[in-house]
């Protein structure tokens, strides 16, 4: 099972058009733009992570022995 | 009636021998099951269908003259590939046998078949109205799809052609995506229920966040497993968001109305679930571009304000420099993160030393250019009415103090 630790992409896009809005009109004060600013850099780097990620990966799905459903890389031709 | 002959009160001993009941009927049923095959085959409208509580179907076969006595057995009928309903034509193949305590005779039914082409379509808009009215095909019961899926499931065969142009096209738009398949039956005995058992398994493992589900183009007869109703329920209540992809454009299957998105070909549906990636990167490009003009658009503004208030005193270098971390921050995207820390702590150094310059440089500066501020004990004389005839101040200078006593009240009088 995935960990929901980490967000989503389509959370952190989300995020960053936000920012990048709140940015646009204008923060108050220079400590709010600075927490904005660095939070959009942060997501921009977890954004391009998973964007540079570029080996497609392709498992099968299949119950073992035990019954338990499990995840195998699957060799491709 | 009957003139000219009286029937007997009491059985003649010389009539012909008697049976009981029973007797009669198995001899009946030993004639009748001797002189047919063990299976025979005899098609006919289904009437009278009815699924009993103990899952047995009992029903009837017939035409335009006869009517034939059919049941289906539990677990027998559970093999069965179509919804069994009266009006349906079909071929029935089973046994035929006497069933004493009725004194009927009856086809064991072993199989049941739709005939022909005909048959098919009659069961297939008969299953799809059935669940038509349960709701089954509902549009509120649509969901969308999740945007970016990190992980996407396929419910196909492993070996057909669906499979690698659903992988071509999922890996030419995203690459780097992950596809789990889950190999599927997709058609004969089975292969429905097979379908039906893949979805569960994704459900179970959660390790999908969009699932495609089909194969490739065939006969009404090959893309049949999606139309049986075990596969189309299961369409319907998977957890996670399903595209159907069965078969070419023009065919179409009750999956395809169970599912969340219908696409018209495996390759549609992997172009339905995931966005293309150049697409999303520029959109992210631009984000980010934009987070930095807007920054730094905000640190200039301010130092336009401090600028303002307090004349050009060589302020502009530290705008300057926070401009070049910032588009360094724009040229480097892949160590954007890194590159962002730097500027970030650059940049609040900057603003501290500006800060500081502000509250430091500024008097010296101003002194510089011929002033001089009059002070007190330390403090500051700001008025002339505090400086009273008699006083001793301070002046100081740029390059040092001067002590003084004032003289007269009136400026000018020197």
């Amino acid at each position: 099972m995935p960990k929901k630790a980490k967000p989503s992409f389509e959370e952190d896009l989300g995020r960053l058009s936000e920012i990048v809005e709140l940015l646009e009109e204008g923060p108050d004060t220079l400590a709010e733009m600075l927490a904005l600013y660095e939070e959009g850099m942060a997501i921009t780097a977890r954004l391009q992570e998973t964007l540079d990620e570029a080996a497609t990966k392709v498992a099968e799905l299949s119950r073992g022995d035990d019954g338990e459903l499990a995840l195998e890389d699957r060799e491709e031709d | 009636m009957n003139a000219g002959r009286e029937l007997p009160l009491f059985v003649e001993p010389e009539g012909p021998a008697i049976y009981t009941v029973s007797e009669l009927t198995d001899e009946v049923r030993a004639t009748l099951e001797g002189a047919f095959d063990d299976e025979l085959a005899v098609r006919g409208e289904i009437s009278n269908f009815k699924h009993h509580a103990s899952r047995h179907m009992y029903f009837s076969l017939k035409d335009e003259g006869a009517v034939l006595r059919c049941v289906f057995f539990h677990p027998a009928n559970t093999a069965l590939r179509f919804a069994a309903e009266d009006g349906l034509e079909v071929v029935a193949r089973g046994r035929l046998g006497v069933y004493p305590p009725q004194g009927s005779y009856q086809l064991y039914v072993s199989s049941l078949a739709l005939r022909g082409e005909g048959g098919l379509m009659a069961a297939l808009e008969r299953l799809k109205k059935k669940l038509a009215a349960e709701g089954l095909f509902d549009e509120e019961r649509k969901r969308p799809l999740p945007r970016y899926p990190r992980r996407v499931g396929v419910v196909t065969s492993p070996s057909g052609a669906a499979f690698r142009d659903i992988r071509n096209v999922l890996s030419r738009r995203w690459p780097g995506i992950e596809i789990v398949l889950r190999p599927t039956r997709v058609q004969g005995e089975g292969a429905a229920a097979d379908v039906a058992a893949a979805i569960a398994d994704f459900d179970e493992a959660g390790v999908a966040d969009v699932l495609i589900v089909g194969r490739g183009g065939g006969s009404l007869e090959d893309l049949w497993a999606f139309n049986e109703e075990v596969a189309v329920r299961a369409v319907g209540a998977s957890r996670t968001p399903t595209v159907s992809a069965v078969g070419h454009e023009v065919d179409w299957t009750l999956a395809d109305f169970a599912a969340d998105v219908r696409a018209p070909t495996p390759s549609a549906a992997a172009e339905i679930a995931v966005p293309v990636k150049e697409d999303v990167a520029a959109e992210v490009a631009e984000m980010r571009l934009g987070a930095s003009a807007s920054a730094r658009e905000y640190v200039d503004g301010l130092f336009d304000n401090v600028s303002e208030m307090t004349g050009s005193y060589g302020f502009r270098a530290v705008p300057r420099r926070i401009d070049e971390r910032l588009q360094r921050v724009d040229e480097t995207a892949a160590r954007a993160a890194r590159a962002a820390r730097g500027a970030l702590a650059g940049f609040r150094s900057c603003y501290a030393e500006a800060a500081r310059g502000f509250r430091a440089l500024s008097p010296a500066a101003t002194l510089a250019r011929g002033y001089n501020v009059a002070t007190r004990d330390g403090a500051t004389v700001k008025r002339a009415a505090a400086a009273a005839p008699g006083d001793d101040i301070t002046l100081n200078f740029a390059d040092g103090r001067r002590a003084v006593k004032v003289i007269d009240g009136e400026a000018g009088s020197a």
